[in-house]
């Protein structure tokens, strides 16, 4: 580092740029990367915080919101129930609902309808959990549309009342939308398409024969004694591991994919960038290089302190940027499904600085053809 | 100086040898029709604490002589000692390192490093040697009479000054044998003597061997021996 940190500081001009650059760059890939987690979890947050291991799906149902177009039976239920390596099988109902509030509030909400004593019942954050026939618990982040508890949530066309009876601990959305809980049998009442305006009744669910669900919900203590495929054959069903379902959530994959993209563009881009940087740079220093080699610095030494010299840079100036990144971050818009997430961070910055560092070891790579002669001026 | 020679002259102590030895190079450079003999049978002996000068004029194979001698290159035929060493069987790795070890090298214009301030120049050769950590620069850059620049630049000294710093750089690690490039090139007549004079005293001084190319006949007086160089053969 002794030749490399004196360049810096020498050339700290040509460098700053360089830096600004890659501080840029490291921005750029935080804020994407909070973008990312921010729509993941306002895409699926509502599954993530699902315990189960597994859903299964009617067969052949399209992937692409599969959720809500897949519909499954109390016998592909009662299948799943008997299959090895299960130990809980319940059914979820999912639909998406438009809706209005107490003040004339135009809402839109996932419903989930569970059983109300099975392992999917949420966990409340305030008020009661599920059970009553008329009453949800919505999301945390329902509130910022101006859900309270008590208020009535009322259904467009079939003018069914829900009372919010409780609030799910931390955001669960589902297709961006907020996630509604509700009991199993009154969502069948609503799925039914015979749900009677108004507050939902024991007697009105009692009068409907719809033993209809969305997807079967697997829990698995072992997730490797699991036998998706097996499971699928008895019941007549598709099945995928919670992780894969978030791609059977509305629009996730297309979302996904083109940030990842994107992402995938800058690491190419920032690897491309510092790659051209220190080629020019390392041009510039031929006559300097060929100097060294002459007096006898060997190629590992000069590729090593260049190295050092790329990687001082990169991480210096990703650090800056992913500084300004998180800053920045913290001051989105509320209406911005932005998350800043450890993991995904870290992980986006030390992509950055080993794609870029993998540039520069391309472009050093030169220093071991500069030929020490050029040192008596090619002379010879 | 310990030598980690592969090779030595029989059972002659290292320093009854001389400093530098080239016998009867050739090197030829070129492809067809282009090739030329820029070394034609060339042979030099140089023992410690001699000077000698090597003139002649533009392409006559001064440089390609100081290449060989330097084990930046390896003639095609003959043989290149360097304090008994057979440099031109040394493997490239080994060729850098027994340079840094055993040979200095004063450049045109100095050759410094931008970067490095003088001290700095000298650090890093002292670094590239694995040196002590406790080397000072300072008393060779005194002995060039440039401690008073060891802060400075390249880009903020003169000619001369750049010059003298290279001749303290090419001494770090005690060579027996100094090689220098047209050290004149860029210099003015005043100049031009004082550093010639400068390797006149630290040849005798270092008791190293210093060879020097050069075009400029006005400096030959500070030098013990002179030879000249055209179309590849050493005058005698």
């Amino acid at each position: 580092m002794f030749l490399a940190l004196r360049e810096l500081k020498f050339a700290r001009g040509r460098f700053a740029l360089m830096g600004l650059v890659i501080a840029l760059i490291a921005l750029l890939v935080v804020l994407l990367s909070g973008l990312s987690s921010g729509l993941v979890n306002d895409g699926v947050s509502g599954l993530k915080t699902m315990p189960a291991t597994a859903f299964a799906f009617d067969e052949g149902t399209k992937t692409d919101n599969a959720f809500s177009r897949s519909v499954v039976d109390g016998e592909q239920l009662e299948s799943w129930r008997q299959a090895d390596g299960v130990d809980e099988a319940t059914p979820i109902g999912v639909s998406i609902v438009n809706a209005a509030i107490d003040d004339g509030t135009q809402v839109d909400l996932t419903l989930f309808g569970v059983d109300p004593d099975g392992f999917l019942a949420p966990g409340t954050s305030s008020g009661t959990g599920i059970g009553a026939v008329d009453g949800i618990v919505v999301s945390e982040t329902a509130r910022e549309q101006g859900i309270e508890l008590g208020s009535i949530v009322t259904l467009d066309r079939t003018d069914v009342e829900l009372e919010v009876i409780g609030f799910t601990e931390g955001q669960a959305t589902f297709g961006h939308v907020d996630v509604a809980y509700l009991p199993l049998t009154t969502w069948q009442l609503l799925a039914s398409g015979q749900a009677p305006a108004g507050a939902p009744t024991a007697k009105a669910i009692d009068a409907v024969d719809f033993d209809f669900a969305s997807v079967v919900a697997l829990s698995a203590s072992d997730e490797a004694a699991l036998d998706l495929a097996a499971g699928d054959e008895l019941a007549g069903t598709t099945s995928m591991t919670l992780v894969e379902a978030f791609n059977a959530s509305p629009g996730y994959e297309a979302e996904t994919l083109t940030l990842s993209m994107i992402q995938v563009f800058l690491y190419a881009i920032s690897a491309l960038v510092v790659g051209a940087f220190f080629t020019v740079w390392t041009i510039q220093r031929t006559h300097e290089i060929a100097v060294l080699r002459a007096v006898g610095a060997s190629t590992r030494y000069l590729l090593r302190d260049s190295l050092a010299q790329a990687a001082a840079l990169l991480i210096g100036f990703t650090a800056l940027g992913v500084a300004a990144g998180v800053g920045m971050g913290a001051a989105m818009p509320d209406a911005m499904p932005f998350d800043l997430e450890f993991v995904p961070i870290a992980i986006a910055s030390a992509l950055t600085i080993v794609l870029g560092l993998i540039g520069a070891a391309v472009a050093v790579l030169r220093i071991s053809r500069v030929d020490p002669l050029k040192a008596l001026g090619g002379q010879r | 100086m310990t030598l980690t020679a592969p090779e030595t002259t029989g059972a002659a102590s290292v320093d009854a040898v001389p400093a530098l030895s080239v016998q009867d190079a050739v090197l030829e450079l070129g492809d067809g029709d282009g090739r030329v003999r820029a070394l034609d049978h060339v042979s030099l002996d140089v023992p410690r604490g001699e000077f000698v000068a090597i003139v002649g004029p533009s392409g006559s194979g001064k440089s390609s002589l100081l290449a060989i001698a330097g084990a930046l290159a390896a003639p095609d035929s003959g043989v290149v000692r360097v304090h008994g060493t057979d440099v031109t069987r040394l493997r490239a790795g080994r060729r850098a390192r027994f340079r840094l070890d055993n040979i200095g090298f004063v450049f045109q214009s100095g050759n410094l490093i931008p970067a490095l301030t003088a001290a700095d120049q000298l650090r890093l050769v002292n670094r590239l040697a694995r040196g002590p950590r406790s080397f000072d620069p300072m008393p060779l850059l005194e002995s060039v009479g440039m401690a008073h620049r060891a802060g400075h630049r390249p880009g903020q000294m003169s000619g001369g000054e750049r010059q003298r710093v290279g001749i303290a750089r090419a001494l770090v690690n005690s060579p027996s044998l100094l090689l220098v490039d047209e050290p004149t090139a860029a210099l003015d007549r005043a100049r031009s003597h004082e550093v010639v004079e400068l390797l006149a005293a630290e040849a005798r001084s270092a008791d190293v061997a210093v060879v020097m190319v050069t075009h400029d006949r006005d400096v030959l007086a500070h030098c013990d021996r002179v030879h000249e160089m055209v179309d590849g053969k050493l005058s005698a």
